[in-house]
């Protein structure tokens, strides 16, 4: 074993040398943009951005919390993306329980028709939905703009329509590798459709329902464009929409801007690093075969 | 067996029927119906009020002969594909191959090649502005150019192109990390015996077994490359050498003039070429399956 391994060291070294060198490369805008963030608008006008700090202050995250309504948009994408995630995975779980487990005739070409939506760019079909959208009525509690054109729940209909391929391809993989044995003892005992899916199947899902959660919540958090052309009212955008309240008509001070973005980015690193493995796992699950 | 062609009671099929059909409703109609309506919508020359007149071809005839954006959208979607597909891509593969041993710190590089992926694309556009901006940008003050990097239409694209690499790689990279780490190890210790050195192993008997993981990686290359849109909307809403299909669909909607045909007939462009892709991948899955 040693003998062998003493002559690859210096090509290991150059390994990590790389790979140290790649990364360090990846993480640097973000670290660029925090670093911005921290310094004052004049000192960076006068020295760029790759210059040492004089001064290091936070006042721009109170600033851009307060002056761009950040909890209230922080809301608005809670609104849109708590629901949008719950009907998106029971509804998406039910239908790949039928098309898994249950031989209902034409289950192929449902799946096929599911998973192919999820793979359209949305703007082949954003046009006839905004034209949808305004024309479909909403009684007045449930969207002040009276129809589902710019209503929370049109958008919220939208993520859950344009996600559900995925989830239906992803959960119906999963529940094929889940032994048949577990729900044909359940046959036996006369068990219910229902109660087959619910009580029997699902909870065997939980780890493709976590990883499924962690990657739909940070794709409908990041949605920038339904929000931008299914919304119109300023006050009911997502808080990736947001940012923009931070641009000025004539001036912009990027460094507040930075501090938005921070703050907007901040959930979904968070996420993404304490979900880390959910979040491979939900991408890479839709990509091997279960 | 018997329990298995056991019909449904009553209340089976009113579950399964309703669970079904609203999946199938919401998935028909605000996917599948509205594609067909861009499709129909296409030939005519609606303008969203008004009566709807019937025009055939000709606002596909006018989107080539008349209409400048749309040539430059098709070359800057075309160099989109070009590049994440020759260059991010196989970088991304490049990581994979690296990380895909076992190496002290390798889940430090992969945390900080894929964190781009959790970031909303608005926050991305907005950081290449820091990056590139033309007075205070970092890439001026590092290298001593004045180069208007997103100003000047001939190569903003280029860059913000790498902006989007910088995302699709650890997309990648994730993707092949899992279809790498499922290759049976056996397969390069064998190949490894028969004298194989690094490289040939890889290219001779890793790279063919990954088949299905490269068709996926190549649809989420396709699907990436025509959906692209929120950092170009971001940076300057795609225009002056920004312009993508995207783009064009969204800007006859959101912007003044709501043409609803001639975006339509963009909508359909993009929909003929990833269904081209859509349909060859999905045939393929299925075929496997069988």
């Amino acid at each position: 074993m040693t003998p062998s391994r003493r002559p690859v060291r210096p090509l290991r070294m150059l390994l990590h040398a790389f790979l140290a060198l790649v990364a360090l490369g990846w993480v640097l805008p973000l670290a660029l943009a925090v670093y911005a963030s921290l310094r004052p608008y004049e000192e960076t006008a006068r020295l760029g951005y790759f210059s040492l700090p004089e001064h290091l202050t936070l006042d721009y995250y109170g600033q851009a919390w307060s002056q761009a309504e950040l909890p209230h948009y922080y809301l608005n994408t809670l609104i849109i993306v708590v629901p949008g995630l719950l009907i998106t995975l029971l509804l998406a779980s039910f239908t790949a329980f039928a098309i898994a487990r249950l031989r209902i005739p034409g289950r192929k070409a449902l799946l096929i028709v599911f998973t192919a939506g999820n793979l359209l760019p949305p703007q082949v079909l954003i046009t006839p939905l905004y034209t949808l959208y305004t024309l479909v009525p909403l009684p007045a509690w449930l969207s002040d703009s009276q129809s589902l054109y710019d209503s929370y729940l049109g958008l919220i209909l939208i993520h859950v329509a344009f996600q559900f391929g995925f989830c239906v391809f992803v959960m119906a993989n999963y529940m094929r590798t889940i032994p048949e044995e577990i729900t044909e003892a359940a046959l036996v005992d006369g068990a219910s459709v229902w109660k087959r899916y619910w009580r029997l199947t699902l909870p065997l899902c939980r780890p493709v329902l976590a990883a499924l959660s962690t990657l739909q919540f940070t794709w409908m958090y990041n949605d920038f464009l339904w929000a931008l052309v299914l919304m119109s009212s300023g006050d009911k955008l997502p808080v990736t929409s947001a940012l923009n309240n931070l641009r000025g008509q004539f001036f912009t001070d990027y460094n507040l801007l930075a501090a938005g973005s921070m703050l907007v980015a901040l959930p979904t690193l968070v996420v993404f690093q304490l979900l880390h493995k959910q979040f491979v796992a939900g991408l890479t699950l839709g990509s091997t075969k279960g | 067996m018997a329990a298995k062609t056991r019909r449904y009671s009553a209340r089976d099929v009113t579950v399964l029927v309703i669970g079904l059909g609203v999946a199938i409703v919401v998935n028909v109609g605000l996917i599948w119906g509205p594609t067909l309506a861009s499709v129909g919508l296409s030939a005519t020359g609606w303008n969203g009020i008004g009566p709807i007149e019937w025009v055939g071809a000709r606002n596909y005839h006018d989107l080539a002969a008349e209409y400048p954006p749309f040539w430059s959208a098709v070359r800057n979607n075309l160099l989109w594909l070009a590049f994440l597909g020759l260059v991010a891509t196989p970088f991304g593969l490049f990581c994979a191959v690296l990380l895909d041993r076992r190496l002290r710190l390798s889940r430090v590089y992969q945390s900080a090649l894929y964190m781009p992926v959790v970031l909303s694309l608005a926050v991305v556009g907005f950081i290449a502005q820091l990056v590139y901006s033309h007075d205070y940008g970092v890439l001026n003050a590092v290298t001593g150019l004045g180069v208007d990097w997103l100003g000047d239409s001939s190569i903003n694209i280029w860059v913000v192109m790498v902006a989007a690499g910088w995302r699709h790689v650890g997309y990648v990279m994730i993707i092949y990390l899992a279809g790498l780490k499922a290759v049976d190890p056996a397969l390069k210790e064998a190949a490894a015996i028969d004298g194989a050195g690094e490289r040939q192993t890889f290219f001779r008997v890793v790279f063919p077994t990954l088949r299905p993981v490269n068709v996926i990686v190549l649809v989420i290359t396709v699907i990436e490359a025509l959906r692209a849109f929120d950092i170009v909307y971001a940076i300057n809403k795609g225009r002056n050498g920004l312009e993508l299909l995207s783009v064009l669909v969204t800007e006859n909607i959101v912007g003044e003039a709501s043409r609803i045909g001639f975006g339509s007939a963009i909508a359909v462009i993009l929909l003929v070429i990833s269904l081209g892709f859509i349909v060859t991948y999905l045939s393929q899955l299925f075929k496997e399956e069988r």
